[in-house]
Order: C-alpha cells, then sequence, then structure tokens
C-alpha cells in the first residue's frame, strides 16, 4: 500500500514548481512577487532562497510585458512558468497569449511551438470584489492553440504541472483562490505527474451528472453527498481539462444517467457550461430524460459582501435544487 | 552620404554594391508586389517598406547569422535581407504551401526558423515583449547573441513599448530596439499621437543608450548599427536607435493618403535612399552605369524567378487546415 501524507493545495503548488526547476534547468518562474514576497498566495515562498534570483524572478507591474517576455523565452529554448496574480490582471496580457502564445505555431506554419505555462488564480469566494474574483477560464478554452487545465484537487495541483511543462504548447492553469488552503492526501512519494487530458468522475452515480471544474468541484461533492440524503445517487465529473474538454467522458456518463447538471462559475452567457450544453445535445440529446440545466454566477460584478457573493456564485444547495429540478423532484 | 560614415565602415566598392543591390531587390520586390496585388494575385493587407530600404539593409548588415530578427508587418524588405529565400518569401504573400510560413501568414507574418526571423508581427507593438523574451532566454543559457527588434514610431504609444524597454533595462538583457520612425502611425502624424516626439528620449528614461540616425543613408545607418549593436554583443544591455526615416507609398493598398500633402512626399523623395547611394557612388567613381545595370538585371531575374516559383508552387491541401494548431505529440521533445 503506498504511503500517503496530508497537505494543502498550496503546498502541492509549490512542490509541484520545486520538482520542475529540479528536473530540468531550463525552467524558470516570473511574475509579480513571486520572489521576496513568497507569492501573492504564497506557492512560491522561500524558493527565491533556494534557486536564486536568475530563476524566481521577480517582475514589475506589466502583465503584457511579462507575458509576453516568457512566450520570448519559450521560443528561445527556456521553459518559463509564468504566475499571472489572478485572472482579472491576465486581461492585461490578452493580446500575448491571444495574439501571440496561441497563433505562433500554425501562423508560422509549424516552425515555432511555445512550450511556456502560465498559472494564474481565479475565481470568487474571498470578499476581493469585482476586479479579483471573477471566472474568464472560458475565454481561454475558446482559443484554439492553448491548453487550458483546471486543477481541482491536491494530487491534480501536484501533478498538473510537470505534464504541462512537457507540452510543446501553451497551456493556462488555473488554481482556483478558495483552494489554496484546502488539505488532501498525496502519495508520499514516486512520480505524482496525473493525465491532463481526460476528465475524471469524481463521484460515481446514477440518477444525474453534474459536469463542473475547478473550485466549484467540493461545491458539486457536497451538493452530491446532501442529495444522497434524499436517496439521489449523483455523479460528479470534473474535467481537469477545460481545452480540450473530454467529450468522451462527459458523454458516457450523460447516457448513462440520462441527465445533466454543469456547474460552471463563469457566466451563464457565452460559458464554458454554454458549450458543454451544445456539445451534450448534439451528442447525446436522445439519451436525455430531461433538458440540460446550468448552474452558474448570477450575471453581475461579483459584489463585495459575503453574502452577495454567495447569492452570485454556484452553491451545493443551488446545485443540488438544479439536479432535483431535472429529477423534476 | 557622408565620406565620415563610409571611412568609419571602410566602404570598399564591393561592399557598397552589395548594400545597393540589397536596396533594389527590396524596391523591385515590392514594387512587382503591388502590381501582383492589382492582378488579384497577393490579397490582404500588402504594407510596402519602400523609402524605407537603407533601414533594414543597414541595421541587418549589423547581425550575425546566430542573432534573432523581430520584426513588424512591414517586414518583406527584412525578410529577404536577412537572406530568408526570395522564392518563399513571394510564395508566402501568394499563400502558397512552399511559403516561408506555408501561406498561413501572408505578407504581416513572415517566418523563418532557419534564420532565427521571428515574424512578422503584426499587432503594434506586441513583437517588443518577444523580442525581450528571446534575449531573456539568450542570457539565462549564456548565449552571446543579439535581439533586433524593428517597430515603428506608432509603437512608442503602446504600453508594451514602455514595459518592454523597462525589461530590458532593469535585466539588461541584448536587445537591440530599432525604431524606423516614419513620422506617421497609419495617418496619425506623429506630432498628433506622441508628447514627446523624440524616440531616443522614451529609451534613455529607461536608462538605455540611445541614438538617432538619418534612416534615409543607409551608411549611416549601418555604421550606428554595427556601433551600437556592438555594445549590445559586449554585454552592456539593450541599445536603442531611431531611424528617421519616410515611407513614399501608401500605408496599405486601401490607404487613399488623405493624411499628407503629396509636397511632403516629393521633399522627401529628394532623399531617396538608392538614389542617393546610386549617385554618390557614381560621383566618387566607386560604381559606373555599367555596375547598376548588372545590378538591376540580377535583381529582375530573381524576381521573375520568385514569381514564377509562386505561380506554380500548389497551395496547402484543405485536409491540412488544422494541422499546425498543436505540436504533434510525436515531435514533442523536438522544440526548436
Amino acid at each position: 500500500m503506498t504511503k500517503v501524507r496530508k497537505i494543502t493545495y498550496r503546498d502541492a503548488v509549490r512542490e509541484a514548481l520545486i520538482e520542475a526547476l529540479e528536473r530540468d534547468p531550463r525552467v524558470f518562474l516570473m511574475g509579480e512577487d513571486v520572489g521576496r514576497y513568497g507569492g501573492a498566495y504564497a506557492c512560491s515562498k522561500g524558493m527565491l532562497e533556494r534557486f536564486g534570483e536568475e530563476r524566481i524572478r521577480d517582475t514589475p507591474l506589466s502583465e503584457s510585458g511579462f507575458v509576453g517576455a516568457g512566450i520570448g523565452a519559450a521560443l528561445g529554448g527556456m521553459r518559463p512558468i509564468v504566475e499571472v496574480m489572478t485572472v482579472n490582471f491576465s486581461l492585461l496580457a490578452l493580446d500575448q497569449i491571444v495574439n501571440n502564445a496561441a497563433t505562433l505555431r500554425h501562423m508560422s506554419g509549424g516552425q515555432f511551438s511555445v512550450p511556456i505555462v502560465i498559472r494564474m488564480a481565479t475565481g470568487a469566494g474571498r470578499q476581493l470584489a469585482a476586479q479579483h474574483s471573477h471566472s474568464f477560464e472560458c475565454w481561454y478554452a475558446h482559443v484554439p492553440g492553448i491548453k487550458v487545465l483546471a486543477p481541482a484537487t491536491i494530487a491534480d495541483a501536484r501533478g498538473m504541472l510537470w505534464p504541462a511543462l512537457l507540452d510543446p504548447d501553451p497551456v493556462i492553469i488555473f488554481e482556483h483562490a478558495t483552494l489554496y488552503n484546502d488539505e488532501g492526501e498525496i502519495a508520499e512519494e514516486g512520480d505524482l505527474s496525473v493525465d491532463i487530458e481526460r476528465a475524471a468522475t469524481r463521484r460515481a452515480g446514477r440518477d444525474a451528472t453534474v459536469i463542473t471544474y475547478g473550485g466549484s468541484v467540493k461545491k458539486a461533492l457536497a451538493a452530491a453527498e446532501m442529495l444522497a440524503d434524499d436517496g439521489i445517487s449523483c455523479e460528479v465529473i470534473d474535467l481537469r481539462s477545460l481545452r480540450p474538454l473530454d467529450d468522451e467522458t462527459i458523454i458516457a456518463s450523460v447516457k448513462r444517467t440520462h441527465r445533466a447538471v454543469i456547474v460552471d462559475e463563469g457566466w451563464r452567457s457565452g460559458s464554458l457550461a454554454a458549450e458543454i450544453s451544445a456539445r451534450i445535445t448534439e451528442q447525446a440529446l436522445y439519451a436525455l430524460d430531461a433538458p440540460v440545466a446550468r448552474v452558474c454566477s448570477v450575471e453581475v460584478p461579483i459584489p463585495y459582501p459575503r453574502h452577495l457573493e454567495i447569492a452570485a456564485t454556484p452553491q451545493p444547495e443551488s446545485i443540488a435544487a438544479a439536479v432535483k429540478g431535472v429529477l423534476r423532484r | 552620404m557622408t565620406a565620415e560614415h563610409a571611412s568609419k565602415l571602410h566602404l570598399t566598392r564591393e561592399h557598397a554594391l552589395k548594400l545597393l543591390e540589397k536596396m533594389i531587390l527590396i524596391r523591385r520586390f515590392e514594387e512587382r508586389c503591388a502590381e501582383l496585388y492589382g492582378a488579384g494575385k497577393i490579397r490582404g493587407f500588402l504594407h510596402l517598406y519602400i523609402g524605407e530600404e537603407a533601414n533594414a539593409v543597414g541595421v541587418i548588415e549589423a547581425l550575425t547569422p546566430d542573432d534573432a530578427i523581430v520584426a513588424t508587418y512591414r517586414e518583406h524588405g527584412h525578410a529577404l535581407v536577412r537572406g530568408i529565400p526570395i522564392t518563399s518569401v513571394m510564395a508566402e504573400m501568394y499563400g502558397k504551401a512552399a511559403g516561408s510560413s506555408r501561406g498561413h501568414g501572408g505578407s504581416m507574418h513572415i517566418f523563418d526558423a532557419k534564420t532565427r526571423f521571428y515574424g512578422g508581427n503584426a499587432i503594434v507593438g506586441g513583437g517588443l515583449p518577444l523580442a525581450v523574451g528571446l534575449a531573456l532566454a539568450d542570457k539565462m543559457q549564456g548565449l552571446n547573441r543579439v535581439t533586433c527588434c524593428f517597430f515603428g514610431e506608432g509603437a512608442a504609444a503602446e504600453g508594451e513599448f514602455h514595459e518592454s524597454l523597462n525589461l530590458a533595462a532593469l535585466w539588461k538583457l541584448p536587445v537591440f530596439f530599432v525604431c524606423e520612425n516614419n513620422r506617421y502611425a497609419m495617418g496619425t502624424a506623429i506630432e498628433r499621437s506622441q508628447s514627446v516626439t523624440d524616440m531616443c528620449v522614451h529609451a534613455r528614461s529607461y536608462g538605455i543608450p540611445a541614438e538617432a540616425v538619418d534612416g534615409m543613408d543607409v551608411v549611416a545607418v549601418e555604421a550606428a548599427a554595427r556601433r551600437l549593436a556592438g555594445e549590445v554583443r559586449g554585454g552592456g544591455g539593450p541599445r536603442f536607435l531611431e531611424n528617421k526615416t519616410y515611407r513614399f507609398r501608401a500605408h496599405s493598398m486601401f490607404d487613399p493618403e488623405l493624411y499628407r500633402p503629396k509636397s511632403e512626399v516629393e521633399e522627401w523623395k529628394k532623399r531617396d535612399p538608392i538614389v542617393r547611394l546610386t549617385d554618390w557612388l557614381q560621383r566618387i567613381g566607386l560604381a559606373h552605369e555599367a555596375d547598376i545595370d548588372a545590378i538591376d538585371k540580377t535583381v529582375k531575374l530573381e524576381i521573375d524567378e520568385a514569381v514564377a516559383f509562386a505561380e506554380a508552387a500548389p497551395w496547402e491541401p484543405v485536409e491540412d487546415l488544422a494541422r499546425d494548431v498543436y505540436t504533434p505529440r510525436v515531435n514533442a521533445e523536438r522544440r526548436p
């Protein structure tokens, strides 16, 4: 039996960063306050002392500049991990990510790959209001040429980074800000890399499939627990990869349960939930016993007060209600 | 054209004729492109460099084959001077699969891994952070190479310009910034878009040594570029060169040129870099009518061949449309 240990999501991210820097001399970490400060979410605490200023590189507040520099460094033979403090700030680097990282390979006729990993915090739940709380995963998942990951568990936070670095194309990793303090079990040692292409079934069930990702996975699992008390058996699928989407796992589950609820902290209009709903209707319409339901954020800028923030975002109660809705219960 | 620059460069007859031939090649290539555009062979945007040839020719003369170039969407001249085969540049203009970017980019997106030519970037200012990153990679890997980044004065209004200059200076990176100041950001004159019109002032405010040069004088450009690129190569950190230049043609093929007087264009045409070098070489007896004729002939032949090549080249099969969106995993470990 493999020995396990308990660590936090934050520690898992840090361990993964340390592993990457130790395994490949081309890897370096760059971003705002990753060095002296130790990372806005303390993920790189102590790493400056361990790896030095060349490889743990504090940047000025210039998202477009340093994300673009990361893309250039990747073109030039390095394996940069660029940390952007939050997804809201990453909008200042959208030009570099969308116009350069995503296009360079195809636009150059396949001559250049851009092996960069960009990490950023995302999501609401910490009362940080409308410029630090949004979920724009869907914007990035819209763009061909990049891959998008959302580690929802300690094991994924620990194991997704290395395979992302081995990927020759740009990979964006979204870490939900409410997860950093969560604790979980992980194998004591050995290769902790995980598959980054497939969705995972986090809970098996018969009556309905709840499809979600990132910070909403634990909420969906909480909802499934509540529903179990009412005799409802929920399957919970953690997408893990938001681009490409693992249609196979989603469709197979929906064909089994005949009901689908998609939980997405993004806004409903033009959301990932909309895309998944479309794929289900395209590929499994005749297996459905009820219309696909969606639990998304209310279409407002995320507000500061706790009660409004809770009301604006998917919660176990609203997820459970949606599942009951598709079961007409 | 000053004797001073010439003597600094030890300008030989051979070298002078080489510079002239490169400028004439760009000029005739683009004149042919304009014709082909009219004939419907080249589509999309076509931004001509005519009038500005001395800049690409003079600056790239100062680079080694190991150095990298990041250019803009007005980059045909840079691509040709860098040594990307004229056939594949012309095929790219056509959008053919034999083009330097398999035809995926067209006029604005010429790329070439062999000569370290990183585009062909059509977001104004967007190439500067890439150049900073390429230089960062060189520095971290202990490679003594220069990344030469071309952009226009219009880019100096973009945040990415300022972010990039700051980063390059802060980290003392080997970037050679070359601002081709042709006075117009599309149709907006520099005086109407910049609070500070002296580009060197912007560079110096980040602690980057900067010089301005007459961008219509290829010998002066080469002399300045050799000096500054040499300083970058010597580990001095970034340098900045402002080439004061002018485009004789419209911004693109869709531009009716309502924003500048014809007299201004005529005035600048008197400083045509090709005419200037030709006249000067003839005056001092370094070149003769026969030399110029020989260059014209060679260049015409090269362009005719390139057009014939592009005409005959096949299109990318539609089945390959999505082939290069992601890197095939079999090649995962063979990254450039």
